[in-house]
């Protein structure tokens, strides 16, 4: 399982370095967003809100649906998915594979955003990085979490529209407990409960698709 | 013919229990010394969040996670968790509608930001993103399969929704008949009205589930008959 899991990832962050489309769409796509939040503040709001970590995630969501369509995108020639599939390979290995490739995109979007955060939206350094660990956590579940939906949506017509209807409200509780543990790393409060949440979360949809992964790849 | 009597049944005593309750809820049990007339709401609005949250989604989870489950793998089990999720939808529904009912007065909105209101929203789009997911697949085994995926992801808000009034301490009362510590805070007449009041609306339930599942059994029927006509017509052409 582990063996299929570095070699999936390998394979989908091989794809990422060649393409760039991290680099050059979606990278690119977070920061227009991140300034677009600042200009629907305002100038006299935008530098001293506290809004600050509720749009980082919510820039942050955004970035990963498109990150989960694009994932999910890179097999979806014809033939792609049913050569992958006789290729004997364990579906649980295929969903970490795909989650830890996910999350390294996701880790790599998220610091950029973090640093255009303190940039555009003033947030103060001091508790960025606090707050770091959280929003790597939060990531990964958000990757384990996503590349499930993706598997969910893969192949049909409407994938594209389909994919954040069914995702967005699994993410909520993600966000809720991703701003709350940002937030209180910049203006202090309790940190335990929201980590707790989000550990959780990344327990649980990582069981969940080890366990039924296998199922939503079944030809 | 205990099975026929029991199926024939269902829908006048379903109905009688009902109109017991409205009789009761709002005939026969006082109004309440700090919300007055408000407090009939009780009568209607935790029956049918519990037939929305535990009765049907549960219905729905269970029976996804049994057709997950190779040994029991039947298409029996996706109609039961379509057409549960399908009645989940509608008491979901009227959860939020009764709760905004009961809200505007008491606390001054329609909707606030209360954790157990969030969370129950959240677990209506997740309801109507199990039906669009459904619609979205056109082959039964593919439409299946993710569908179930998808109800058993979802049914991780079940808990949260739950738990939310004891963890968060938001504006929506925490549990009134089943309590943490198992103590009753209803007595009386309420207490027996509001037990009518589940029984009868678990009742209504399973009278929406048992007429949803035979439209869907009739409607895949139809399919195959369409589907066996169109090949013969089919072979028709070809032998022509």
């Amino acid at each position: 399982m582990i063996r299929t899991a570095w070699l999936v990832a390998a394979k989908d962050l091989r794809i990422e370095m060649r393409s760039r489309v991290l680099l050059w769409q979606v990278v690119p796509f977070g920061v227009i967003a991140l300034l677009l939040c600042g200009l629907a503040l305002g100038p006299a709001h935008a530098g001293n809100s506290s809004a600050g970590p509720g749009l980082y995630y919510l820039v942050i969501l955004l970035v990963t649906l498109l990150m989960i369509n694009r994932s999910q995108g890179v097999e979806r020639r014809p033939g792609t998915r049913s050569s992958i599939a006789t290729l004997g390979l364990d579906p649980a290995g295929l969903f970490l594979g795909k989650s830890l490739a996910l999350a390294i995109e996701l880790w790599v979007t998220g610091l950029v955003l973090l640093a255009g955060a303190v940039l555009v939206l003033h947030t103060a350094l001091h508790g960025a990085i606090v707050a770091l660990p959280s929003i790597l956590v939060t990531l990964a579940a958000l990757s384990a979490a996503g590349t499930l939906y993706g598997a969910l949506t893969a192949g049909g017509e409407a994938s594209a529209t389909l994919l954040p209807v069914l995702a967005l409200p699994a993410f909520a509780p993600l966000l809720i407990a991703g701003e709350r543990s940002f937030h209180n790393a910049l203006h202090g409060g309790a940190l335990l409960g929201w980590w707790v949440i989000v550990v959780v979360a990344l327990v649980a949809y990582v069981a969940m698709g080890i366990l039924l992964y296998g199922v939503l790849e079944e030809t | 013919m205990i099975k026929d009597l029991s199926q024939r049944l269902l829908g006048p005593v379903t109905l009688v229990l009902l109109a017991l309750t409205i009789w009761l809820g709002l005939w026969v049990t006082p109004p309440d010394a700090v919300q007055g007339n408000l407090v009939r709401l009780v009568y209607v609005h935790p029956s049918v969040a519990w037939v929305a949250l535990y009765v049907s989604f549960g219905t729905a989870t269970i029976a996804s996670a049994l057709y997950l489950w190779r040994r029991t793998r039947s298409m029996v089990m996706d109609r039961v968790a379509h057409c549960a999720m399908e009645v989940a939808v509608v008491f979901i529904a009227l959860t939020l509608i009764t709760g905004s009912i009961w809200g505007r007065p008491t606390w001054g909105v329609w909707w606030a930001w209360d954790a157990r209101l969030t969370t129950t929203a959240i677990l209506g789009v997740l309801a109507l993103g199990y039906l669009a997911l459904r619609r979205a697949n056109d082959d039964p085994l593919l439409r299946a399969r993710r569908g179930a995926v998808y109800a058993v992801l979802a049914a991780i808000n079940v808990p949260i929704i739950h738990f939310s009034v004891d963890w968060w301490k938001t504006l929506h009362q925490g549990a009134t008949v089943f309590t943490v510590n198992g103590k009753i805070l209803i007595h009386g007449i309420q207490l027996w009205t509001l037990l009518m009041s589940f029984v009868a609306f678990t009742l209504l339930f399973i009278w929406l589930l048992r007429a949803r599942y035979r439209l869907e059994v009739r409607r895949d029927a139809v399919s195959s008959t369409q589907l066996a006509q169109a090949l013969v017509t089919r072979q028709r052409e070809g032998a022509q």
